[in-house]
């Protein structure tokens, strides 16, 4: 009996519980999106206009007005740079001491490091938007209020990827500094250091890169930077002046990207 | 003979002047940054006053009928942008992905792909929303077209990174046995990258999520609205309901991230 059933097995390639979750995965996928589309309110007048709106809006942009740069947009791109780098540069000073926290072969506490890994986490899940409202209530609207905003959002960014590194560490070089009897300081800085200062300027360029895009949109909320340029023209209406604003953060991110590959050659 | 010998000997760790040179000028760099901030010691003290009585506002979390039933609505959206706008972004960005990959296509046709894929990705969502508020209006279909082009952005550049990491055996395969183009691409290429995409998929739809809890700041609906508006209004109590709202769904999005991962293992 037994042998013949095995004989007439039908040969699957999932177990019916797996099969159960895909399935409710593509059903929730598909129910998701059909209730999402019948729902969601889309003006259609809006709609059919779209097309003439987005010509209008090329056509209000076109002579992009090129002799307004010397006056409002060179400074404010100036500032938003200042703003990424000072806030990457606040983020790993803060970070890295969270990092140290968090990485469980250095601090042996179980509490310690998930203490590290709350703040790590609570910095990465709010957005850098909200972090900037946060501290424009707190300091007031400027490029102080941007670069805590940017800071902030960092901390956890790069003290989550600076604490794997720092796991991934072998522990034969730090051994061989104990036995020989060095200082704490000489273990971190000759035994931890080396291993980690390829990861370390990798993750420190990879952010900045990322904190250049961020604090371009600052602005908006009052943070500093460039996007407060592009909310003033916008609002009045001074497309030729935005186009300009958006050329100019195009080159900055290009250049940014550009330049954060060869650095990343040249140190690591 | 000894003595010579050990002086002869390099010490092990010989001054890097170069690094030496680029951490002063980092150094000075942060203090001529901070010099142009204004960061005073009286505005520090000052701002943690301020920061005090801000959070001292915030406490206890409005938690009203309307405002709860004003931010219900608003979460709604925000999860209706991210869904359809991921689903049409990872559509889009099969075909975009696949044109853009130079181990299967000519270059002709990868460059412009290519050119396309880095706009896409060269601004940040909410600038790209703010362009799309102006040319369909508020409302959430500006959030949802923005959100497309930034996750087209993303996915097609990584999905055509992986397309171009296969093994083109499988591929070659295929086409040996005289199949057409749209075979060799599900049966050569799509088994071998499907379970990235999956990834790139979800991790994108996370990403959405919480991009679409900030277009609203400028007008292309969601959550991002209300919670301007509160912080506008000064109706702190009401923006911790609102903070804290949008935090839990993330934290939900993750845990939903982490069983579909499981799933596709």
């Amino acid at each position: 009996m037994s042998a013949t059933a095995g004989i007439h097995r039908e040969w699957r390639r999932y177990t019916p519980s797996q099969r159960l979750a895909r399935f409710v995965l593509y059903f929730g996928l598909v129910f998701a999106c059909v209730v999402s589309l019948r729902t969601v309110q889309i003006i259609p007048e809006f709609l059919y206009d779209a097309p003439e709106q987005m010509a209008d809006l090329f056509k209000r942009m076109w002579p992009i007005d090129w002799a307004y740069y010397p006056k409002g947009v060179h400074e404010a791109l100036i500032e938003t740079l200042h703003i990424a780098t000072l806030g990457t540069i606040l983020a790993i000073l803060m970070a890295l001491p969270l990092g140290l926290l968090a990485a469980n072969n250095i601090t042996r506490n179980a509490a310690l490091n998930y203490g590290a890994k709350f703040f790590l986490v609570s910095s990465r899940s709010v957005n850098s938007l909200v972090w900037a409202l946060l501290f424009v209530a707190i300091f007031g609207p400027g490029a102080l209020a941007g670069t805590m905003a940017i800071a902030f959002r960092s901390i956890g960014f790069v003290g989550k990827l600076f604490a794997e590194a720092l796991e991934e560490a072998r522990p034969g070089p730090v051994e061989a500094l104990k036995a020989a009897g060095a200082p704490w300081t000489s273990i971190y800085l000759k035994g931890y250091w080396p291993q980690v200062e390829p990861a370390f300027w990798a993750i420190a360029l990879f952010r900045w890169d990322i904190s250049v895009r961020e604090s371009a949109v600052l602005g908006l909320v009052g943070a500093g930077g460039i996007g407060m340029a592009i909310d003033s023209a916008m609002n009045l209406f001074q497309w030729e002046r935005v186009a300009l604003m958006l050329v100019a953060m195009l080159v900055v991110v290009i250049v940014a990207e550009v330049g954060v590959t060869w650095l990343r050659k040249k140190i690591i | 003979m000894t003595g010579a010998t050990l002086q002869a000997r390099p010490p092990a760790f010989l001054p890097n002047w170069p690094a030496r040179l680029a951490w002063i000028a980092l150094a000075i760099y942060t203090v001529y940054a901070a010099s142009l901030l204004d960061v005073t010691w009286a505005r520090f003290v000052l701002g943690l006053e301020q920061g005090a009585r801000f959070i001292s506002r915030m406490f206890p979390p409005d938690t009203a009928p309307d405002k709860l039933a004003l931010l219900a609505k608003g979460l709604y959206e925000t999860v209706e942008i991210a869904v359809i706008a991921s689903i049409l972004g990872i559509l889009l960005s099969l075909p975009i992905g696949l044109l853009a990959a130079r181990n299967l296509m000519p270059p002709w046709v990868t460059w412009p792909t290519r050119l396309f894929v880095v706009l896409c990705r060269s601004f940040h969502q909410v600038i790209i929303a703010i362009l799309f508020v102006k040319a369909v209006g508020f409302g959430a279909l500006a959030g949802i077209l923005a959100l497309t082009v930034a996750s087209i952005g993303f996915v097609a550049k990584l999905f055509a990174e992986a397309i171009e990491e296969i093994s083109m055996k499988q591929v070659e395969a295929i086409r040996a046995t005289g199949a057409p183009f749209m075979n060799v691409i599900t049966y050569g290429v799509m088994p071998q990258v499907l379970n990235r995409f999956v990834g790139f998929a979800t991790y994108q739809f996370d990403s959405n999520l919480r991009n679409s809890t900030m277009v609203g700041i400028v007008g292309a609906g969601g959550i991002g609205g209300t919670m301007f508006a509160a912080f506008q209004k000064f109706d702190y109590d009401y923006l911790l309901t609102i903070l804290l709202a949008i935090i839990a769904l993330i934290m939900l999005s993750e845990v939903l991230q982490n069983w579909i991962k499981k799933i596709y293992r």
